[in-house]
């Protein structure tokens, strides 16, 4: 069939020489622009692997003309966003929390970078919205274990809480119960608790539990139950509660302690990140004063 | 031919080396032939380089290959599909390393086999959620995510927690790793059940597992007596990523 060629007479053009049902097809040439711009890729492919990393020899690829590298790349940014905060999140890490002014350009770069570093890095515990789960606090509410101005929060966030990585970290241990105290003590002064926690309770146990509270418990919560932050004792008296304020959930965390832990964020946030975090969590809503000296 | 009044023959086609191709173009069997060998010539120039390229792995200090238990705990990881919706593997974008930390390098997957990198993120990276979260978190997400992040869509694996570890043949498991290529000696293959053992055992003799296994966690993971799916698949994820010891490491610029 190829050799059919034949000219075709309308317009003067070969054939493919093939035809199938009496239908022949015109063999025009591509179009010129079509065949320059299929050339101009060929050359820039090849100039391109001239510029970057490309041909591979014996031990390692040619580089390129440009020096690129993704490694490269990745460094100069990251250089030139630090770059661009690095004033102000050097002012940050330099300024003490208590006193930095509110409409400081250091304060408005940590509220806004604090949420970046809490989305990344609290989230998963405390929740995206920072309201806490069961065992992970609430941070949006004005109820704090270990204290809630900024130097304690920023101290909670750097050194961590319970955990073993840092010696600083916040530390507490309430005692198991369930081995020092009968069944039926911890029964009462879980009705005490109730009671001070202004929850239905029963009256006559709960009067025998104060007694059971007073001997075991206020050393740390206090004689009142109000809690004592220097120690991470909850306060049982303000319904707020961390594992569940049932009979059932309370039963069980006199008789098997709870031991909540919080890695320390120094090793891993940058001095600037850990104020920015610290005064974002303050400005959730439940941030505190700092004490009056 | 039809209507062959309205044509007329031409001159026999050209018959230059550029013309050749009218041959392929007319034989569909060597068109594949030679379309496939055009693709191969792709491919090799591609491929065949990384494996004798020095750069394509470099040598970093630290990864070692996983401990017995971590292994099994990959098992678990594979076996669960978690590489559905979490990959292992964070890109050099300043995006992924402010989230997630130090990018991967393709040393850190080196004893994976096969590797966990994933396409696709429904869940975050785990490339390095070693030493993030602690053993408690871990157990309080995978018996149920929503109670730690509500938004979360990962289903429960409550499971993991009551599904005693089947580790019978962890040295069978790590011989064939080891033909594969991942370094394990034969002490390693020979104390693996005992190093499985030690590693979710904090009360155990664990100090040569650890010579074996540096920086691999000793914990009892799931806080609960015996070994169980989840002590290993919360081994494996404590590993993640903390091989390398990045204070040290000085990226090598030409890649």
């Amino acid at each position: 069939m190829a050799d059919n060629v034949t000219k075709d007479p309308a317009t003067g053009v070969d054939t493919t020489g093939h035809e199938w049902d009496g239908i022949q097809e015109l063999n025009n040439p591509l179009p010129r622009w079509w065949l320059w711009l299929f050339y101009a890729c060929i050359v820039y492919a090849l100039l391109y692997t001239i510029a970057y990393p490309a041909w591979p020899l014996v031990n390692r690829a040619t580089g390129g003309l440009l020096g690129y590298s993704t490694r490269g790349e990745v460094a100069a940014e990251i250089e030139r966003v630090e770059a661009q905060n690095a004033e102000v999140a050097a002012e940050l890490a330099a300024a003490d929390l208590t006193t930095l002014d509110p409409s400081s350009a250091a304060f408005h770069y940590g509220m806004a970078g604090g949420a970046a570093v809490f989305r990344a890095n609290c989230s998963q515990c405390h929740g995206a919205g920072a309201a806490g789960a069961v065992g992970y606090p609430n941070l949006l509410d004005d109820d704090w274990l270990w204290g809630g101005d900024l130097a304690a929060i920023e101290y909670t966030v750097r050194h961590g809480i319970r955990n073993e990585a840092d010696f600083d970290a916040r530390y507490s241990e309430m005692p198991v119960f369930g081995d020092m105290l009968e069944d039926a003590e911890i029964a009462s002064v879980v009705e005490h608790v109730l009671a001070i926690s202004g929850a239905e309770h029963d009256a006559a146990m709960a009067e025998e539990g104060a007694v059971v509270f007073a001997d075991n418990c206020a050393s740390c919560h206090g004689d009142a139950g109000t809690g004592d932050r220097e120690q991470g004792a909850p306060n049982l008296t303000d319904a707020i509660w961390l594992y569940g304020g049932d009979r059932e959930t309370i039963t069980e965390t006199v008789t098997y302690s709870r031991y909540g832990v919080m890695p320390p964020w120094a090793p891993r946030l940058s001095e600037a990140e850990i104020k920015a975090v610290a005064l974002y969590v303050h400005g959730l809503g439940g941030g505190e004063d700092a004490p009056a000296e | 031919m039809a209507d062959t009044e309205n044509t007329q023959a031409t001159e026999a086609p050209k018959k230059g080396i550029l013309n050749k191709h009218a041959i392929l173009e007319r034989s569909p069997t060597l068109l594949f032939i030679f379309s496939f060998l055009v693709v191969t010539v792709g491919g090799i120039v591609e491929i065949a380089p990384l494996f004798w390229l020095e750069n394509t792995i470099e040598e970093v200090e630290g990864v070692r290959p996983y401990s017995p238990l971590e292994l099994k705990g990959r098992d678990i990881y594979v076996r669960e599909g978690c590489y559905v919706c979490h990959s292992q593997m964070i890109r050099p974008m300043r995006d992924e390393v402010e989230r997630y930390g130090h990018y991967s390098l393709a040393a850190e997957s080196m004893y994976d086999h096969p590797f966990q990198w994933g396409s696709k993120r429904t869940g975050p990276d785990l490339a390095r959620v070693g030493g993030r979260y602690s053993d408690a978190w871990h157990v309080d997400h995978l018996v149920d995510p929503q109670s730690v992040v509500p938004e979360s869509v990962m289903p429960k694996y409550e499971f993991l927690l009551h599904t005693n570890l089947d580790y019978a043949h962890i040295e069978d498991l790590m011989s064939t790793h080891r033909m594969v290529g991942v370094p394990y000696t034969d002490e390693m293959i020979e104390n693996g059940m005992a190093d499985l053992q030690a590693q979710a055992d904090p009360d155990s003799d664990y100090d040569a597992m650890l010579e074996r296994y540096p920086g691999a966690v000793v914990s009892n993971f799931d806080d609960q007596r015996g070994v169980t799916e989840m002590d290993a698949l919360i081994a494996y994820l404590q590993v993640l990523g903390t091989m390398v010891d990045f204070s040290t490491f000085t990226a090598d610029a030409s890649r």
